[in-house]
C-alpha cells in the first residue's frame, strides 16, 4: 500500500477549468474530465480553488471525508498527502478539497505554486476547478496553468465572459509573463448544448460560438439529464453510466491527450417504442 | 405472498432523495458549527498524538494519516500511524 509503482514520469500537466460566468459547468466539467483522465490510467488530481464556496467534494461524492484542505496545506497546518482524498472508485483519482470556512485571500501564490510543485512530481495531471469571477481565486487557479478549458454555454453573457477570460489568460498568467514561454493552450469547451434549440434558430451554434472567440473547440457536451442525476449522487458523470455527456467529455478528454477524435454532438437516446410503452426504472 | 407484491416493491432510491438526503446530513454539519473553523482542530489534534507517540517511538510527521468518515449520527475518525519498519540486513 505504501509503494505505488511509478512506471514513467509523471507528466505534472496543469490545467485550469475556468469560465468567468457562474453555474455554467466548471465543476461538473472538472469532475468529469478528471475522472475520465483517471479511468485512462493518467495519475490525476482535482483541485477545488473555491475557497469559501466548496462544492467539488460534493460533486465527486467525497463531501464527508474532507478532513484537511488545501488552505491548511497551504498553511503549513497540515501535509498535502494528508489533505489528498483518494476517490474510491478510480484508484489513480485524487480529489483536493478547499476550505469551507476561510477567505479566499489565503490563497497566496507562494502557496499555490508550492502545492502544484509537490503535486507536478506525482501526478500527470492536475486540474483547477476555478471558482466564478475573474478575482483573486479565479487568478490563482489559472496563473500556474500551461492548459486552459474554458467553459462555455452558447449564451450570450457567458460567451461575453469567457472572451473576458481568455484575455486574462494571455496576460494575467505566469506563462504571459515569463518571457519566451510557449503561451497557455486555451480551449473552449462548450456546454449544455442542445442540438433541437439551435436547429429552430433559438441557439447560437458551434460555430457562432468559435467565431467569437477564435480559440480551438475541446468539445461539445449537450445539454443531459445525466448532469443532475450524476451530481444528486455524488458522481463524476464520465463514472455515472452511458449518456450522450459522459460520452462528450470522454471524447474531450481523448483531445486533452493528444489524441485525434472526429468532432460530434453526441446526442441523446430517444427511447424505443417498447421502452417508452413499458417505463423504465429511473 | 399475494400476486400484487410486486406493485408494492421497493423502488430504488431515486436520486433527487439521494441529493437532499446527502444535503442535509453535510448542511447539519455544516450549521452546528456556525460556519466556523471546527475543523480546525484535527490539525492541532494531530500534532498532539504525533508528540504523544514520538516518546515511545521515532515517527514523522509524514507516518499519520487521519481520515474522518461523517454520518448523520455519528462520524467516525480514522488515525493511521506507521510506524518505522526493524531494517533488515538482507532488505
Amino acid at each position: 500500500m505504501t509503494t505505488e509503482p511509478k512506471t514513467n514520469p509523471p507528466l505534472g500537466r496543469i490545467i485550469v477549468i475556468t469560465s468567468g460566468k457562474g453555474g455554467v459547468g466548471k465543476t461538473t466539467s472538472s469532475a468529469a474530465i478528471s475522472a475520465a483522465l483517471a479511468k485512462k490510467g493518467f495519475r490525476t488530481v482535482v483541485i477545488d480553488f473555491d475557497v469559501g464556496l466548496r462544492n467539488l467534494d460534493m460533486t465527486m461524492g467525497c463531501e464527508r471525508r474532507v478532513v484537511f484542505d488545501f488552505i491548511n496545506v497551504i498553511q503549513g497546518d497540515a501535509k498535502l498527502k494528508q489533505a489528498l482524498i483518494k476517490d474510491k472508485r478510480v484508484d489513480t483519482l485524487s480529489i483536493l478539497p478547499t476550505s469551507q470556512t476561510r477567505d479566499k485571500d489565503a490563497l497566496t501564490k507562494e502557496g499555490v505554486e508550492k502545492v502544484l510543485t509537490e503535486l507536478k512530481a506525482d501526478f500527470d495531471y492536475i486540474i483547477c476547478d476555478s471558482p466564478a469571477g475573474i478575482e483573486h481565486g479565479a487568478q490563482m487557479a489559472m496563473y500556474f496553468a500551461d492548459e486552459a478549458v474554458v467553459v462555455t454555454n452558447p449564451e450570450v453573457s457567458s460567451v461575453r465572459d469567457s472572451d473576458r477570460v481568455l484575455g486574462l489568460l494571455s496576460s494575467q498568467t505566469r506563462r504571459a509573463e515569463t518571457e519566451g514561454a510557449e503561451p497557455i493552450k486555451a480551449q473552449v469547451l462548450i456546454t449544455r448544448y442542445d442540438q433541437e434549440r439551435v436547429e429552430k434558430g433559438e441557439m447560437m451554434t458551434v460555430e457562432d460560438v468559435l467565431e467569437i472567440l477564435a480559440v480551438p473547440l475541446l468539445g461539445v457536451v449537450p445539454e443531459s439529464k445525466a448532469i443532475l442525476k450524476a451530481s444528486n449522487v455524488g458522481t463524476p458523470v464520465t463514472l455515472d453510466g452511458p449518456s450522450a455527456a459522459a460520452e462528450a467529455y470522454q471524447d474531450a478528454v481523448s483531445r486533452l491527450t493528444g489524441e485525434t477524435v472526429e468532432m460530434r454532438i453526441p446526442g441523446e437516446r430517444r427511447p424505443g417504442l417498447l421502452q417508452r410503452l413499458f417505463g423504465r426504472a429511473s | 405472498m399475494s400476486l400484487f407484491d410486486f406493485v408494492r416493491r421497493k423502488a430504488p432510491p431515486k436520486s433527487a432523495q439521494t441529493a437532499k438526503d446527502r444535503l442535509q446530513i453535510l448542511l447539519a454539519h455544516e450549521r452546528s458549527s456556525s460556519g466556523t473553523a471546527e475543523a480546525d482542530y484535527l490539525p492541532m489534534l494531530q500534532r498532539d498524538i504525533v508528540a504523544a507517540i514520538r516518546k515511545h517511538v521515532p515517527i514523522g510527521d509524514k507516518d499519520v494519516e487521519v481520515r474522518m468518515e461523517r454520518g448523520d449520527q455519528m462520524s467516525s475518525l480514522e488515525i493511521n500511524i506507521e510506524l518505522p519498519a526493524v531494517k533488515s540486513k538482507t532488505g
